[in-house]
């Protein structure tokens, strides 16, 4: 059996699964935001006006909330539903709740790795389509709806159909100027934005082994673009020693049979990779960052459960430095954790004497929802997940995705650049 | 089931298409249905009536997990939405939330469909006629088991277990 396979076994109390089958699999932990969290607490209120009644969640000590989406409240809409989930988790007992202004807070996805709250081996739900991203940390991690994540939060459990398992290994020595994103996006462009559709797509290889947890991070979160069920690496020393830098909670990793068999092997040799961009309207939609050079741009977004991790804003104060943006330039750390961190490296500064506007974390502009949001015709390189039409505004406005450090390379010049060809004009 | 067709043949129509970004905060499902579709066409909701089916491309609902998707369109009025293959997390929202029917269609059968034609669907015998087309039919894909349950008993919600692995804590 793969990881995943060997996870949805462990849940569903079974000694093997194959893919195809159905299961219906214990949760270890659920997670939901601003957005989906009142979509939850609506089926609930529309399921008891049929006479039936919520009597509780199965265990809230498994139940996490983050206000992320429509955060710091965009308007009086937000500041309700931010009201009725409050309310809500204190009346069923959910402890973990990480409100804007309260201490940490940010992205649910980035959370759930920066605060350990998932743990490997486990199978975490979360009403995000994005939390494919939590797979790094070698759990099954899938995104659900309101309904699904309603029922999880009464039975703490949920049907799945076992996924079958693409794997891709990933080799060679890692260019300069070549990060996860990368990588996925060449993925992505490759098997299509429905390639892995009810599929897992798992990475290994020895870029994996040397990809810090971040960056990992952003290889799963990107699975939701290609259509899949679950992003997954199964757990190593680097997760081990990520998750006890977090926390002292115990658990019981998974790792994939020999003999395990998967639907599909791609074999990626990264030596010659080059800085990806990935142009509207599609994730899939890709081309070298230098055959684009030239393309004229109005803003560049650094922020997002994609592109806003530590590791993500260094890389890109690291182009900065000293530098001054042409572009309205926009970083929004993806937690507080991190916006501190990136506080006391000096990373901050960096941003704002380059010009930069840096903001609380939110994901914000990436959904279109507020804080950047775009106007007609506006066009943004942007280091997050989705580029579809309106997706970051205005239906007739336009967004690259690349990496942190070419947003940042194309911030100082105010078009698509490589970051292999700063300085040579 | 009967009722007209509205036609979209792209592939890969998005969540933020079908319902964008900003009206995520929306929870009350007839201000939604408002802004079906909003991105791809603003005449929709007008056009639509209780009962219509939507006809796309592969790939429908791909991007994010908004269950505003299904509810929007269900509540402007499509009843099902036939299209070679659906993203997952739509087609489990659409089924488990009891909104609407997603039917997996042959991409020729998509082709040979056009909008504003008068379609009945009997998922009884996995049939859809052509009225408009001298009744010729066309075969849809069964739905597998557990989704033949769920949408039986009206979503996920209403679903009751009969299997060992199905006993489970609560009221359901």
């Amino acid at each position: 059996m793969t990881v995943t396979e060997k996870i949805l076994a462990r849940a569903s109390d079974k000694q093997k699964v194959s893919p195809g089958d159905v299961i219906f699999a214990k949760v270890d932990k659920l997670m939901m935001h601003d957005v989906s969290g009142p979509g939850v607490i609506k089926v609930f209120n529309e399921w008891e006006k049929k006479g039936k009644k919520f009597e509780g969640i199965w265990d809230p000590a498994r139940v996490w909330i983050t206000e992320d989406h429509f955060v710091p409240s965009a308007d009086k809409i937000s500041a309700e539903n931010i009201d009725t989930l409050s309310k809500w988790a204190e009346k069923y007992g959910v402890k973990k709740h990480f409100k804007y202004g309260l201490g940490q807070y940010g992205i649910c996805h980035t959370l759930s790795h920066e605060e350990a709250l998932v743990l490997p081996g486990e199978v975490y739900v979360g009403g995000d389509s994005h939390t494919n991203t939590t797979g790094a940390m070698g759990a099954f991690a899938a995104g659900l709806g309101h309904t699904d994540i309603a029922y999880v939060l009464i039975n703490g459990v949920t049907w799945f159909r076992v996924p079958e398992t693409m794997l891709f290994r990933l080799s060679g020595k890692k260019p300069d100027y070549i990060m996860a994103k990368d990588m996925i996006l060449s993925i992505i462009g490759e098997v299509g934005t429905d390639g892995a559709n009810y599929k897992a797509m798992q990475f290994s290889g020895k870029i994996i082994k040397e990809l810090p947890m971040e960056e990992r991070l952003t290889l799963t979160n990107m699975t939701t673009e290609a259509g899949a069920k679950n992003g997954i690496i199964e757990a190593d020393e680097t997760t081990d020693q990520y998750i006890h830098e977090r926390t002292d909670a115990k658990y019981s990793s998974l790792v994939g049979d020999d003999n395990a068999e998967f639907s599909e092997v791609f074999d990626y040799e990264i030596d010659k990779m080059e800085p990806i961009v990935a142009k509207p309207f599609s994730p899939g939609n890709i081309s070298a960052a230098r055959d684009l050079q030239g393309v004229e741009i109005n803003k560049a977004y650094i922020g997002s459960c994609t592109g806003a991790k530590l590791e993500d804003l260094r890389l890109a104060a690291k182009f900065m430095k000293g530098k001054k943006v042409k572009i309205r330039t926009e970083v929004l750390p993806a937690t507080q954790s991190i916006y501190l961190k990136a506080m006391n490296e000096g990373l901050i500064n960096t941003f704002i004497e380059a010009g930069a506007v840096v903001g609380p974390p939110t994901c914000g502009a990436c959904c279109g929802a507020h804080m950047g949001v775009l106007g007609k015709d506006e066009i943004c390189i942007s280091t997050t997940n989705r580029n579809f039409p309106g997706r970051m505004g205005h239906v007739e406005s336009q967004t690259y995705l690349a990496s942190p450090i070419v947003v940042a390379a194309s911030s100082l010049t105010g078009k698509i650049t490589d970051p292999r060809d700063t300085g040579k004009n | 089931m009967r009722g007209k067709v509205h036609k979209y043949a792209s592939a890969n129509i998005d969540t933020d298409v079908i319902i964008p970004g900003p009206y995520l905060k929306i929870h009350d499902h007839r201000e939604l249905a408002k802004h079906a579709m909003e991105g791809l066409d603003l005449k929709f909701p007008e056009k639509v009536s209780e009962g219509d089916f939507l006809v796309s491309g592969s790939n429908f609902g791909c991007g994010s997990s908004r269950e505003h998707a299904p509810i929007a369109l269900s509540h402007a009025g499509i009843k099902a939405i036939l299209a070679p293959s659906f993203a997952r997390i739509f087609y489990r929202n659409a089924v488990d939330g009891g909104y609407l029917l997603p039917i997996e269609i042959e991409e020729s059968t998509m082709k040979r469909i056009d909008d504003k034609d008068e379609l009945e669907i009997d998922i009884s015998q996995n049939k859809i006629t052509n009225l408009t087309k001298n009744k010729e039919s066309y075969d849809m894909k069964p739905f597998p088991d557990l989704i033949a349950k769920i949408v039986e008993a009206g979503g996920l919600m209403n679903f009751k277990y009969d299997t060992e692995e199905g006993k489970t804590r609560g009221n359901i």
